[in-house]
């Protein structure tokens, strides 16, 4: 399968492949490691007349702590962000999650700046960065911004991007030490999750039960006021609105995300 | 556009289409037909080479992102006399293969691995060639090969 054709730019900085957002407006896409976009565009579902390479800016590729909190550069791989010592120390639950992102050889190329950017709502990113209550830092035409999780993902791989902008890093509160839940269920080896939870520090978000990451408000309400894993969990689907397809209707995944919930709950250190 | 690639050591440079898959320019441009296409989709490991040392799917990067990289390909890995490298060898002695369509990705995927992690555990093995698909072996011979070549290459390392 072949994509379409496009021009092909290298961009040299950030900046640099803001302007050219800019320049080229809604035809253009950005490109790191391209696991996401290469395979739309090879089926067609994606047909950019511009593709900006961002994947050699070494500048957008590090792990660091800046002010208390862990600091990602959005083109870091899923492979660097599921062995880095820090984030396995300071975040863990994020480390987990990219190490469960497709397989060895998608986590060499994937970055976790396209993997949020691409917002698959079945994706494992997306919904880790809504448990550990992260933001992406973006640049745009005018200066960086910073949008939280919980705004950041719009809809069907939909964001609150501009056209004209991207994002430069990824940031977070760090959490050593503090036990955390992570329940992916999949028919397959390297496969979407069907339904996804995670769950820590009395926040709880899932995974393919809506347009985007689903925050479980009711559940986290629930435990706020001392609920244990059982009671919270069956609140899990409340806010929710899952599709149906041919891996599960939307009854099933209601129920999944429920017996998910609990176990992701429990491993989070919440009571039964 | 113009690419600069080092295939198997040697730098080449290409005028190629931006949209040509780096798969496709093994194969069809420097003739190179080790890393086969398989399913096309990122998902069987087929087409798996080394970029700049690491093991990546060949099907869903474009030659352009290569450029100013290294590729190995399983053409590249045995030595000029023709003698076979050691996770080859040990994918022969154990019978690691039967088709053999899947082989040069588990090979390059091995080699990835191993350069990794020079002393997986049998569960190490079976998790690091997760993204390869065989349909033929059940798989069995295959993590035998793997561990097998870990220990050769380990030996080798110390004499």
């Amino acid at each position: 399968m072949i994509p379409s054709p496009f021009e092909y730019v290298s961009a040299g900085s950030a900046d640099e492949a803001v302007e050219l957002l800019r320049r080229h407006g809604d035809d253009a896409k950005l490109l790191a490691g391209g696991h996401s976009l290469l395979p739309m565009m090879k089926v067609r579902l994606a047909a950019p007349g511009v593709l900006i390479d961002v994947g050699s800016i070494p500048s957008l590729s590090y792990v660091r702590a800046v002010d208390g909190e862990l600091a990602i550069g959005a083109a870091t791989t899923h492979q660097t962000v599921a062995t880095s010592p820090e984030v396995r120390s300071q975040v863990p639950l994020l480390a987990w999650s990219a190490g469960l992102v497709g397989d060895p050889q998608v986590r060499h190329r994937g970055t976790i700046g396209g993997s949020l950017a691409h917002a698959d709502p079945a994706a494992d990113l997306p919904m880790a960065l809504s448990a550990v209550d992260g933001r992406v830092v973006v640049l745009g035409p005018s200066g960086e911004r910073e949008i939280g999780a919980d705004e950041f993902f719009v809809g069907y791989f939909e964001t609150a991007l501009a056209p004209d902008e991207m994002i430069v890093e990824v940031r977070m509160p760090v959490r050593p030490g503090q036990p955390w839940g992570y329940q992916k269920f999949t028919r397959r080896a390297n496969d979407w999750a069907i339904v996804g939870v995670a769950a820590v520090d009395g926040r709880v978000a899932l995974a393919n039960m809506g347009a985007a990451p689903v925050r479980a408000v009711s559940t986290e309400q629930a435990l706020a006021a001392g609920a244990g894993a059982t009671e919270a969990a069956g609140l899990a689907a409340e806010e929710s609105d899952p599709a149906e397809d041919m891996h599960a209707d939307a009854a099933y995944r209601r129920h999944l995300a429920q017996v998910l919930t609990k176990r992701a709950l429990i491993s989070a250190g919440v009571p039964a | 556009m113009r690419v600069e690639i080092t295939v198997n050591g040697s730098r080449r440079e290409d005028e190629i289409e931006p949209r040509l898959l780096l798969v496709h320019y093994l194969r069809e441009v420097c003739g190179l037909r080790a890393a086969n296409v398989g399913c096309d989709t990122t998902s069987c490991g087929a087409c798996t080479v080394l970029l700049d040392g690491t093991s990546v799917k060949s099907c869903t990067v474009l030659a352009a992102q290569a450029s100013g990289r290294a590729i190995t390909t399983a053409e590249g890995l045995s030595g000029p006399d023709g003698k076979l490298h050691p996770v080859q060898q040990a994918f022969r002695q154990e019978h690691g293969l039967q088709c053999g369509f899947c082989t040069p990705g588990m090979v390059m995927a091995t080699v990835g691995l191993l350069a990794d992690n020079p002393h997986p555990t049998e569960q190490e093995v079976r998790e690091g060639l997760e993204g390869n698909f065989c349909r033929c072996t059940g798989y069995h011979n295959i993590v035998r090969a793997v561990l097998s070549a870990a220990g050769e290459l380990s030996a080798a390392g110390d004499r």
